[in-house]
């Protein structure tokens, strides 16, 4: 198994160590995971999956918090407005 | 068909791990349910490099040993009926019955709003940890620690371990407070080593007490910090705020179930019984005490699930140690009355909904703030903003209603038919 998961932030490919959530990818990425109702960019708050700040669009599936979420390759990943 | 339990045990952290270990050993049909992908809770999360470090090890261990069945990434949101939950996994929807309950659903962080709290990188200081377990490269980065609670400098020797430069860790309480505290670690070794191994892990880095979080700066994240010491204030560069203010018990299944809840807590007896006839609660939800207490309140409740009573009794003595502990936690970190005027008007105190300080003061109540402004009615359900207004207003939280966790309207229909949906599908299929 390869050491490295390759997945798409908002189109833009980035490679992530195996294991990582999709949180971390989104960081590295240098993306907000949402748009807060007001406009603000919001990143992950509590890293345990209880504040849903840092929900994102997974494969399509909205409102997927990316802390709870491990990379796999291929995965399609989108900041939620 | 639901997948039926002797003893469920909702929460795999420590408090879980061993009440699940105490039943399964009595040789009950034992499952354990936990929302995370892997088993250990916050406090035994791992990153994936990382090896199991004692006293982890020996639980997980003893846990193999035992046919306990363990439902991981697994949230349950909802109980139709006693005896009987519904969980959500992946796609999903279990239907988990139970005779006995545990529930062992550990804490949160507290979270105190002050202006820049929402710019991405401000995180809570354990949320930062599990982040960097996670994957998340914190080497060279300069992570300002700040709030209140022991958990600010474990997270603090963790991070600078993995090679982040902490400018400082700012402690809210007091000297005086901390002095105290102190004092009474010495009556325990197993504090005191963990406390001189902590002083060692952080030697060098500047600790201030009296000092908390002002303002954090910055545009499309965290730039700079401005934090009070000692009546003055200072702006510190960063790339990441790490801040909790001490732990808040995750009561909401509890009080779903109808559990007695008290002063915040779930109440229960010497053998872990809550107010209801067979559920159980260990850990961190019946009071913020820490690893040793959690273990032995888990160990408790499994052994008095399976009706071990006089096993149980053994342990109530070392529980009532540990209690103290918790009770000296509580003293020490106890929030200051500086912190309520931290938000200003125009800091949003509820993320989910963006509400404002300015329009919540204007409430009398928690529920009058929910119907006029929407405060706590996102997603998060009001983790973060409920025990935040505790604090700020002094209101109460509401009662609770299913779902107790935000589900697809799919899980809910499924609900309602009484059917999880993978059956309806199977059965389309036969």
């Amino acid at each position: 198994m390869s050491d490295q998961v390759s997945l798409t932030v908002n189109g833009a490919s980035i490679s992530v160590p195996s294991g990582a959530t999709v949180a971390v990818a989104v960081a590295l990425a240098g993306q907000p995971c949402r748009t807060s109702v007001t406009g603000e960019p919001r990143g992950p708050l509590c890293g345990m999956g209880i504040c849903f700040e840092c929900r994102v669009t997974i494969n399509g599936i909205p409102h997927r918090r990316s802390c709870q979420s491990p990379c796999e390759q291929g995965m399609e990943v989108t900041s939620e407005t | 068909m639901p997948q039926s339990f002797d003893i469920l045990v909702i929460g795999g952290g420590p408090a879980g791990i061993a009440a699940a270990i105490r039943a399964a050993e009595s040789g009950a049909n034992t499952g354990i349910v936990d929302d995370n992908a892997a088993l250990g809770g916050q406090i035994w999360r791992r990153a994936r490099t990382e090896s199991v470090a004692e006293p982890a090890a020996e639980w997980h261990q003893r846990l193999q040993t035992t046919n306990v069945s363990v439902l991981c990434g697994t949230r349950v949101f909802d109980q139709p009926e006693p005896g009987l939950l519904l969980a959500e996994r992946h796609n999903d929807i279990l239907q988990l019955a139970y005779q006995k309950l545990v529930l062992a659903t550990g804490a949160r962080e507290r979270f105190l709003p002050f202006p820049g709290w929402t710019l991405p990188n401000v995180m809570g200081a354990g949320g930062l940890q599990a982040m960097v377990k996670a994957g998340l490269p914190i080497r060279d980065k300069r992570v300002i620690v700040a709030g209140t609670g022991p958990l600010l400098l474990a997270v603090a020797a963790y991070l600078r371990s993995h090679g982040a430069e902490i400018p400082i860790i700012c402690e809210q309480a007091s000297w005086g407070k901390l002095a105290r505290f102190g004092l009474t670690l010495l009556a325990d070794r197993q504090k005191t080593t963990q406390a001189r191994q902590l002083k060692r892990d952080l030697a060098g880095v500047p600790f201030a007490a009296n000092a908390w979080p002002v303002a954090a700066h910055g545009h499309t994240a965290v730039q700079s910090l401005t934090i009070m010491r000692n009546g003055r204030s200072e702006e510190i560069a960063c790339d990441y705020v790490a801040s909790g203010f001490h732990l808040v018990p995750n009561t909401e299944l509890a009080a779903l179930l109808g559990c007695q809840i008290r002063g915040g807590f779930v109440h229960v007896d010497h053998l872990q019984r809550t107010s209801l006839p067979n559920v159980f609660c260990a850990g961190e939800p019946t009071s913020i005490g820490g690893l040793e207490l959690s273990l032995i309140e888990g160990e408790i409740a499994g052994l008095a699930a399976s009706d071990r009573v006089p096993e149980a009794q053994r342990l109530v003595a070392d529980r009532k140690k540990w209690a103290r502990f918790a009770r000296r936690l509580d003293r020490t970190f106890s929030l200051r009355n500086e912190l309520r005027g931290l938000a200003s008007p125009d800091t949003i105190v509820c993320r989910c909904e963006d509400v404002p300080h300015s329009r919540l003061r204007e409430h009398g109540s928690w529920r009058a703030a929910k119907l006029h402004t929407r405060c706590g009615m996102g997603p998060c359900q009001g983790r973060i903003c409920g025990p935040a207004t505790e604090f700020l207003f002094r209101w109460s939280p509401d009662s609770v209603r299913p779902p107790v966790f935000p589900v697809r309207v799919s899980s809910l229909s499924a609900e309602r038919t009484g059917q999880p949906e993978h059956t309806k599908h199977e059965e389309a299929n036969r």
